[in-house]
C-alpha cells in the first residue's frame, strides 16, 4: 500500500503547485494593499466599462451559440445523413484554430483593406476595432462548447422517446419542448456555463480585433493586460480576481450538474432493474 | 419488399431540414467563409514573398520555440495526467472531490489571469520564484516560463480523456494477471497500459494542439525577446501592428496547417480508441 500513498502524495503536490498556488496568488496579489485599494479599483469608471462590455458581449454570444448548439445537436444526433462525421469535425474546428488566428481572420474580412472594408467604410460602419468585431470573434472561439456537450448526450439517448411522442400526435415543437428538453437540461446548462466562462475570459481573439480603446473596447481580460503592463499590479489582479471568482463559480456549477446527471442515471438504472 | 424499404427511408423525426440548414448557414458565416479569407489573402502573395514571410530567422526561431515548448509541456502532462487520472479513479482520499473539480480550473480560468498569476508566482520576488532565485534558477521571462504556462493550460486534457477509460477498464483482468503471478508493475504495463494508450495519446495530442495556439497565458511570462522567447502567435500580432497584414496571414496559414494536421491525428487516434473499446465488449 506504500505505492498508493506515494502516488496520492505526488498527485496532491502537483495539484497544489500548479492549480492551488496560482489561484491563491490571484486573490493575495489583489488584496496586497488592502480592501480599500481593492474597492477603489472596482469603482474606477474604466473597470466598470470593461465589466459592462464583457457582460454585453457574453449576453449576445451565449444565446447565439445556444441556438446553434441545439440546432446542430438535433440535426446530428437525431438523424442519419452522409457527411455527418465531417460536420462534427467542422463544428469542432474553432477549438483547433489559435485564438490569434481567429481574430486575424476577421481583420481580413472586415478590416480597412479586407473584403468588405471599402463598403463598410463608405457606409460608416465599424466592425474591426469596435464592439461588433469583438462579438463575432467571441462567437467563433466559443462556437463548439454547447454543441459538443449536447451531441454525445443526445446520441446516447437515441430518439425512441421522441418517436413515441410523434406517433401519439405531438407536433415537432411539442416533442422538443416536452420530451427532448427535459432530457438534455443538465447538459445544456453545463454547455452554457462553459460557453459563458470562455466568452467572459477570451483574450487572444478579442485582443486582435479590439484596438484597445479604453472605456470603449476593453473587456475585463484586456483591462487586466493594460493595467498589468502599466505596472498597476494590484489593480490588474483586482479585475483578475473577479474573473477567477467566475471560474470558481463555473467549476461549482459544473460539479453540481455532474452530480445531478449521475443521480439521474442511477435512478434510471434502478427503475430498469 | 420495395414498399417496406421506402417506409424505412422516410424520416420520422421532424425538423431535419431546418436544423441542418441553420447549422450549415451559421458554420459558413462564422467559420468557413472567414477562414477561407486566410487562404485567399495568401494567394495574393507570390511564392517568394510567402517563403520570405514564413521562413525569416526570427519566425523560424518562433516555430522552434512554440512547437518545442508545446511538445515538452504536453509530454509532461502525459505523466501527470495519467497520475491524476489513476489516483482519482483507483484511490479514495480526503479532498478527492475537490481535486477532481480543480482539474478543470485551466478550462475555466481566463488565460490572461493564469498568465499574470503564474508570472507573479515565478518572478524573483514571488512565492516560488524567491526559492528558485536562491538556487540561481530563473523561470519567469525565459522559455522555461513558457513551458510552465503551457503545462498549466494542458492539465485537464490527459486527465479527462484517460479517466473514463480507466473507470471502464475491468478490474478483473488485472486481478487475474495478479493471481497468475504478475507483479503489480507487470499487471499495469501489460494489462492496463495497452487499454489506455489510445486515450493517453489523444489527450497528449489535444494538449499539444492547444499549447501551440496558446497566447494569453504565455505573453506575460515569456519576456517576449525576439529569437529567444517570442512565440509564433506574438509574431502574428507584431506583424499586424506594423500593418504587414499579408505577412501576418502567411505565418497564420503555416500555424493553421500545423493545427489541421494535429486535428487529423486526433481524429485517427479517437477512431483507434473506439475500435479498442468495441473489441473489448
Amino acid at each position: 500500500m506504500n505505492i498508493r500513498r506515494i502516488l496520492i502524495a505526488l498527485a496532491l503536490l502537483f495539484v497544489f503547485l500548479f492549480l492551488v498556488l496560482p489561484l491563491a496568488a490571484v486573490f493575495t496579489e489583489a488584496l496586497r494593499k488592502g480592501l480599500g485599494a481593492y474597492f477603489a479599483t472596482l469603482e474606477d469608471p474604466d473597470s466598470w466599462a470593461a465589466i459592462g462590455l464583457s457582460l454585453f458581449i457574453t449576453a449576445i454570444v451565449v444565446p447565439m451559440n445556444l441556438l446553434f448548439g441545439v440546432c446542430a445537436a438535433w440535426a446530428v444526433a437525431k438523424h442519419d445523413f452522409k457527411g455527418k462525421s465531417f460536420l462534427i469535425t467542422l463544428i469542432d474546428l474553432p477549438f483547433s484554430v489559435s485564438p490569434v488566428v481567429a481574430g486575424l481572420v476577421y481583420v481580413l474580412v472586415f478590416g480597412a483593406n479586407g473584403w468588405f472594408g471599402g463598403w463598410l467604410l463608405a457606409n460608416d460602419i465599424k466592425i474591426i476595432f469596435a464592439v461588433p468585431g469583438m462579438v463575432i470573434a467571441t462567437v467563433f472561439v466559443t462556437l463548439p462548447f454547447i454543441a459538443r456537450e449536447l451531441i454525445p448526450l443526445m446520441q446516447a439517448q437515441g430518439s425512441d422517446e421522441e418517436q413515441a411522442a410523434i406517433v401519439l400526435g405531438a407536433s415537432g415543437w411539442q416533442v422538443f419542448y416536452r420530451v427532448t428538453l427535459p432530457n438534455i437540461k443538465w447538459g445544456l446548462i453545463y454547455g452554457v456555463i462553459l460557453c459563458n466562462a470562455r466568452s467572459m475570459g477570451e483574450f487572444g481573439a478579442v485582443a486582435v480585433v479590439s484596438g484597445h480603446i479604453r472605456g470603449q473596447t476593453n473587456t475585463m481580460p484586456l483591462q487586466v493586460e493594460i493595467l498589468y503592463n502599466e505596472y498597476q499590479s494590484v489593480a490588474a489582479f483586482t479585475i483578475a480576481s473577479l474573473l477567477a471568482l467566475l471560474a470558481l463559480v463555473t467549476l461549482l456549477i459544473k460539479t453540481f450538474v455532474q452530480w445531478r446527471q449521475h443521480k439521474a442515471e442511477q435512478l434510471l438504472t434502478q427503475g430498469l432493474s | 419488399m420495395p414498399h417496406l424499404k421506402r417506409l424505412k427511408q422516410q424520416r420520422v423525426m421532424p425538423g431535419f431540414g431546418l436544423t441542418l440548414g441553420l447549422t450549415m448557414l451559421y458554420l459558413s458565416l462564422v467559420v468557413l467563409i472567414p477562414l477561407s479569407a486566410l487562404f485567399f489573402k495568401t494567394f495574393t502573395l507570390s511564392a517568394d514573398e510567402f517563403w520570405l514571410a514564413v521562413s525569416s530567422p526570427r519566425v523560424m526561431a518562433s516555430y522552434r520555440l512554440t512547437f518545442g515548448a508545446a511538445f515538452i509541456a504536453a509530454f509532461f502532462n502525459l505523466f501527470t495526467g495519467l497520475l491524476l487520472a489513476w489516483v482519482l479513479v483507483r484511490y479514495e482520499f480526503p479532498g478527492k472531490k475537490l481535486v477532481d473539480a480543480l482539474v478543470d480550473l485551466p478550462f475555466a480560468l481566463p488565460t490572461a489571469v493564469a498568465g499574470i498569476s503564474l508570472t507573479a508566482l515565478l518572478a524573483g520576488n514571488g512565492w516560488i520564484g524567491a526559492y528558485l532565485q536562491a538556487w540561481d534558477i530563473q523561470v519567469a521571462f525565459t522559455p522555461a516560463g513558457i513551458v510552465i504556462a503551457l503545462i498549466f493550460i494542458g492539465i485537464p486534457f490527459v486527465v479527462r480523456t484517460v479517466q473514463p477509460v480507466l473507470e471502464e477498464a475491468e478490474k478483473e483482468l488485472e486481478e487475474a494477471a495478479t493471481c497468475l503471478g504478475a507483479t503489480p508493475w507487470q499487471a499495469f504495463a501489460k494489462v492496463i497500459l495497452p487499454t489506455i494508450t489510445p486515450a493517453l495519446l489523444t489527450g497528449f495530442a489535444m494538449a499539444f494542439a492547444r499549447a501551440i495556439g496558446e497566447y494569453g497565458s504565455v505573453i506575460f511570462i515569456a519576456g517576449n525577446m525576439p529569437m529567444v522567447s517570442e512565440i509564433t502567435s506574438l509574431i502574428i500580432i507584431g506583424k499586424l501592428e506594423q500593418y504587414d497584414i499579408a505577412g501576418a496571414t502567411a505565418v497564420a496559414v503555416v500555424m493553421l496547417i500545423g493545427s489541421f494536421i494535429l486535428l487529423m491525428v486526433i481524429n485517427l487516434l479517437q477512431a483507434w480508441q473506439r475500435k479498442r473499446a468495441g473489441m473489448k465488449s
